[in-house]
């Protein structure tokens, strides 16, 4: 049981990892070098003069060092999602329910909703250079909001009762309603238009990232379930 | 009698399997998302930033 779980965490993650870091480094990175010029004080907004919306910005593996550790990170951080899933999923199919990779679709998408649309809600996806609460004290929150969203889900997925239903919806509002930790002040230099594309664009990988992970999960856990079976 | 206690044993260790995969998983994106360690801040910054971790 733990080498299938370990086999199509390891598969899905890797796979749906890659392919995610590559979609950041195309989409999301720029945006963020953008912001870095703002951060680093290259760029000045809010004064007299109009700033240019394009700047020079360095291409896909001009600093091949850092997109490269971007790339091993992001292989590993959906690692780690796709063992948590596939894990999970052995629990569900133990309960009758059907793993593949069309279910998995469903599964990426309550996925993307725990990990990254549910704590982002509150604390949206942020550029460099903008002005947040302490670190850790958005951990905690960060930590609390995936929990109890994870849960959430699961209990929507296969409560079964309306009852579940409504400690779903209270365990998703909860965080929000208590409130993520914030700034005391604005001083983030960064525009913005370019704190709202980064968002957008975090978000909309993300889903893409999570999908994949999802259904390469159901994929290997049903491809690795009938190659043990043939095996035994 | 046999085919009980095969299958009793069987549920019996099929939790700890997910059990463990889920504490690796979240070990990974531990280390990956949250630890605060400098290399390793600077080396999955961008990623964190990218998958909406609290980064700074």
């Amino acid at each position: 049981m733990f080498s299938r779980i370990l086999t199509s965490g390891l598969f899905a993650g890797a796979a749906a990892g890659l392919i995610t870091a590559l979609l950041q480094l195309y989409f999301v990175q720029p945006v963020l070098l953008h912001a870095e010029l703002y951060e680093g004080g290259e760029l000045v907004h809010f004064g007299a003069d109009p700033v240019t919306a394009h700047p020079d910005l360095p291409g896909m593996f001009a600093e091949p060092v850092r997109d490269g550790l971007s790339i091993i990170f992001t292989m590993l951080t959906y690692t780690g999602y796709a063992l948590v899933m596939a894990a999970l999923m052995s629990v569900a199919e133990r309960q009758g329910h059907e793993i593949n990779a069309r279910t998995g679709l469903m599964w990426g998408l309550a996925g993307f909703i725990t990990f990254h649309f549910a704590p982002g809600l509150s604390l949206a996806p942020e550029v460099p250079g903008v002005a947040a609460a302490d670190v850790g004290v958005r951990q905690v929150w960060w930590t609390i909001t995936v929990a109890s969203a994870g849960v959430a889900m699961w209990l929507i997925a296969f409560g079964g009762n309306l009852v579940s239903h409504l400690i779903a919806a209270l365990l998703l509002m909860a965080p929000h309603i208590v409130g993520a930790p914030e700034p005391e002040s604005f001083s983030g230099p960064v525009p913005t238009e370019i704190g709202a594309l980064f968002a957008a664009r975090a978000f909309g990988v993300g889903m893409a990232a999570w999908v994949l992970l999802g259904s390469f999960a159901g994929y290997f856990w049903q491809a690795e379930g009938k190659r043990a079976e043939a095996a035994a | 009698m046999t085919t009980k206690t095969l299958k009793a044993s069987a549920a019996g260790t099929s939790v700890l399997p997910a059990l463990f995969a889920v504490v690796l998983g979240f070990g990974i994106i531990t280390l990956t998302g949250h630890v605060q360690a400098s290399a390793l801040h600077d080396a999955a910054h961008d990623v964190r930033h990218a998958t909406g971790f609290p980064c700074h």
